[in-house]
């Protein structure tokens, strides 16, 4: 699909035309197009990997395209650096980027070009003033005076917000703006960019939360695995369709079952839960998630980028400080969630970053998969390396981990044997509960295939399996029930013949109906409806692009 | 056969020698100046002289192999030098009661700084580099408080305890040596040393995957405090005197160093503790082979600096590779 050519009165404010940006290993941007209008709001959304976030760090200067160039205007230009794009116009707005936290507010704001006066000292009172003007239409009222550390979130990107625009901003560009804001300062957000957008400035609006989307922006693009695979009108598109955009799962082409290794359902050997996980929530993540896993189910944990997914796995794992939620494993409830108790009463997560979180790449093999299960493995703090050996040299051939041996270093193996490693390390603990985040992310076909089929194999054997994937379709195989994740609450539950891709694809894209869920849903207004919302989306992890 | 003489080092992967470089250099690097020493130095094959060589590198060998363990742990422990001078305070201060209380309190001391230290990393997450650096200084200064200048004793078990042997061997060589041991098992055999490995090399991992990790640091820090005092208790015995100014010195700097010089990479995840005894004895060697040369100290230190280099060259080239 090419960019949308259809009558356009006004040139593109800025153009990237045929844009390809290379890593190391990874093709980020794959000949992408996108046009920003002038007075637009322009969403973009993808994702995991898509390559919002190159295409982000290309527009505002970060990077230089490998191929394909940027248009301000109808000129070519190439940005040498960030400070090249801000030149031009092009404001990013980050939490942290830009500002200096130990300054105060108003030195913040008219940073380089304070008031002087005769002296050439700078002119505090004069600065204070023009602080506070600038700040008045944003609905900030704080001390110019105080650091802006000592201000929330929601104010430091105000102000940073509010600096950016009056740095004589074309091009705003906003990257998960509401992810820490409170529902009263996402209105304030929002009442700003209709304020800029009848000024004639663009915004670039990257969010993963499909109702202010709907709310704040006239047009999308949608990436996907480095393409551009459809921009154009926002109100030309419904949820579904646009959730299915991203997912790249096309509703007429789903394939039929069978491509993955799964078996479908699974024998359940009991009736009292694994795993029950109650009304979990911390603040801006996860608001009152509950699951529950049976003996031999596997539970999919579905919803997009940014839904709460990992965060729910990484609260059941005592990983992530909760507000409030229990966790009971067996019916016993974890009194104190610390990853070592968890891990004590039979909980293994596989992490989603599997070379941040899971591996130890210094390591060989053996000591990878034994981490876990030392203390089995070990009598009075003294390790027996004959089990170690039993068990490590079990888990490799149960797995077919390919290595020139247990003590090659783990760092060396390729991505599917050192996420086999890992599922060892976990399995040698014994666990009832597994949490897989991405099992297979970023591994060869011939090891997807076959983790897969293990999970199968666990869940026969009893094990409770939590399953998140962003791969709808080993998610729907994967899973004997789906629940729904949506803004970090549970938007609902699939069972049965509902587990499917157009099942959890409706799910995802369903207009909250806050009786109806599960859990608390979030407020919502129709698109372009201006009125304060009661309740705003509230959560969203920090979950960034990876590329 | 000719043509190949243009590099020797063409044939061989430049990663490969460096990670060797890295592992054994140390040995090689030992293994020379020996065969130099006994070819050029007179006396150096007597027994007395080798005696001599490890009674002096004692403290620095037990204090390093403390060090190489907060190593392992990817953190650094500046508070070694000062520790031993709390050590050497507390001997003054309990001598009175007799030679087992004194160290006992003197070791006491050095589980007690290790501690604070330790939970300044564990549970306040300062950096170690800073929560120890504190101790380094705090430490020194209450040593002095407690005993404000050089004190010298004449106390017979203490005497013996710095100056006796058995069979030949010193004792304070076979406290270094019972050390060695205890380190080399504690690494090798122990899920603590499992664990502390596994912290330096991935700490997320490691408390994800249900690794006690604060209370192992906290142990680590104890551990490389109770090594500090051991020196520090060694050294006290063998000068017959407690010097809170001055003992223990650049202690930390000579202690990372010889791990460094090892083969322990700083950024943690791996504990050698062969290579750290022979990284203390090398920089011993060196030292005294420089000396007995005639070479003045100056040059000594210059050429501990050229070797430090390249240990961290080494080091780095493999991590980047």
């Amino acid at each position: 699909m090419s960019p949308s050519t259809s009558a356009q009165p006004e040139a593109p404010l800025i153009e990237a035309a045929g844009v390809v940006k290379r890593f190391p290993g990874v093709l980020a941007l794959d000949g992408v197009s996108f046009g920003l209008r002038a007075g637009e709001a322009h969403a973009l959304v993808g994702e995991n990997g898509a390559g919002k976030s190159t295409l982000l760090k290309v527009l505002t200067g970060v990077y230089r395209p490998d191929a394909g160039g940027l248009r301000l205007r109808g000129e070519p230009v190439a940005f040498g650096g960030p400070f090249d794009a801000q030149r031009a116009g092009i404001q990013a707005i980050h939490q942290e980027i830009g500002l200096v936290p130990l300054m105060s507010v108003a030195r913040n704001l008219l940073l380089g070009r304070e008031p002087r006066n005769r002296l050439g000292l700078i002119d505090m009172r004069a600065l204070h003033r023009a602080a506070e003007d600038l700040l008045a239409p944003y609905g900030v009222r704080i001390d110019v005076r105080r650091p802006l550390r000592s201000c929330g979130v929601g104010t430091q990107q105000m102000v940073a917000l509010a600096r950016a625009v009056s740095v004589d901003a074309r091009v705003v560009v906003m990257d998960e703006p509401t992810s820490s804001l409170e529902p009263r300062e996402v209105e304030t957000l929002f009442g700003v960019i209709r304020d800029l957008r009848a000024r004639g400035i663009a915004v670039v609006y990257v969010s993963h939360r499909l109702d202010e989307l709907f709310r704040v922006c006239s047009r999308v693009t949608v990436l996907r695995d480095g393409r551009m695979v459809h921009t154009g009108d926002l109100a030309d598109l419904d949820r579904l369709r646009l959730v299915s955009l991203m997912l790249g799962r096309d509703m007429a082409e789903v394939r039929a079952e069978g491509m993955t290794k799964f078996s479908g359902d699974h024998e359940r050997a009991g009736d009292v839960p694994v795993l029950e996980a109650r009304g979990l929530t911390r603040r801006h993540q996860l608001d009152g998630v509950s699951v529950t896993v049976r003996p031999g189910e596997v539970v999919g944990l579905g919803g997009l980028l940014g839904s709460g997914r990992s965060e729910t796995a990484k609260a059941i794992a005592g990983a992530l400080p909760l507000d409030a939620g229990t966790v009971v494993v067996a019916g016993t409830p974890l009194r104190w969630p610390t990853t070592a108790n968890a891990t004590k009463a039979g909980i293994a997560m596989l992490p989603e970053d599997r070379k941040a979180e899971g591996i130890v790449p210094a390591l060989s093999i053996r000591e990878n998969i034994a981490l876990a299960a030392l203390p089995g493995l070990s009598r009075a703090g003294i390790v027996s390396d004959a089990r170690i050996d039993r068990i490590v040299g079990t888990f490799m051939k149960r797995l077919r981990i390919k290595a020139s041996s247990m003590h090659q270093r783990v760092g060396e193996l390729s991505g599917g044997n050192q996420q086999k490693v890992l599922l060892a390390r976990w399995l040698a603990t014994e666990p009832k509960v597994l949490l897989l985040d991405e099992p297979t992310r970023g591994i060869d076909v011939g090891a997807k295939a076959e983790v897969q089929t293990l999970i199968d194999e666990l869940a026969r054997e009893g094990l409770g399996v939590l399953l998140i994937s962003s791969d709808l379709e080993e998610l729907v195989e994967g899973a004997d029930r789906v629940v729904v994740l949506r803004d970090g609450a549970v938007a609902g539950e699939l069972t049965g013949d509902q587990v499917s891709e157009q099942g959890v694809m409706a799910a995802i894209a369903a207009e909250p109906e806050p009786p109806a869920a599960a859990g608390p849903a979030p407020g919502d207004e129709a698109p372009g409806d201006g009125a304060p919302a009661d309740e705003a989306p509230e959560a969203d992890p920090a979950g960034k692009d990876e590329n | 056969m000719a043509e190949v003489t243009a590099s020797p080092w063409a044939g061989l992967d430049r990663a490969r020698v460096l990670a060797w470089l890295q592992d054994y250099g140390v040995y090689l690097a030992v293994a020379v100046l020996l065969v130099f020493n006994a070819f050029f130095t007179p006396h150096f094959l007597e027994v007395d002289n080798f005696r001599n060589q490890l009674v002096q590198v004692t403290p620095v060998l037990i204090v390093s192999l403390g060090m190489a363990l907060v190593i392992g742990t990817e953190g650094i422990d500046l508070s070694v030098g000062s520790v031993m001078s709390m050590a050497a305070a507390m001997i003054a201060l309990y001598l009175g009661y007799g030679l087992v209380p004194a160290v006992l309190m003197a070791l006491l001391a050095g589980a007690v700084s290790g501690l604070a230290g330790g939970s300044l990393v564990a549970f306040v997450g300062v950096q170690p580099i800073v929560a120890t650096l504190a101790l380094l200084v705090g430490l020194r200064g209450l040593a002095n408080v407690f005993v404000p200048q050089l004190e010298d004793f004449r106390d017979p078990a203490l005497l013996s305890l710095g100056g006796d042997s058995v069979l030949g061997v010193p004792y304070v060589v076979l406290v270094a040596a019972a050390v060695v041991a205890v380190v080399g098992f504690l690494v090798r055999r122990t899920t603590f040393g499992r664990r502390l490995v596994a912290i330096g090399g991935n700490r997320r991992a490691s408390e994800l995957s249900g690794l006690p990790v604060k209370r192992v640091l906290l142990l680590v820090y104890m551990l490389s405090g109770v090594l500090a005092a051991v020196a520090g208790i060694l050294s006290t015995a063998r000068i017959q005197a407690a010097d809170p100014t001055s003992l223990g010195l650049l202690m930390e700097l000579s202690a990372i160093t010889a791990v460094v010089v090892g083969g322990t990479p700083l950024t943690g995840g791996r504990v050698r503790v062969a290579g750290t005894v022979m990284g203390a004895l090398l920089m011993q060697l060196l030292a005294s082979t420089l000396t007995k040369h005639d070479l003045p100290s100056s040059g000594t230190q210059m050429v501990q600096a050229a070797i430090i280099l390249v240990a961290v060259y080494a080091a780095r080239e493999r991590m980047t590779r």
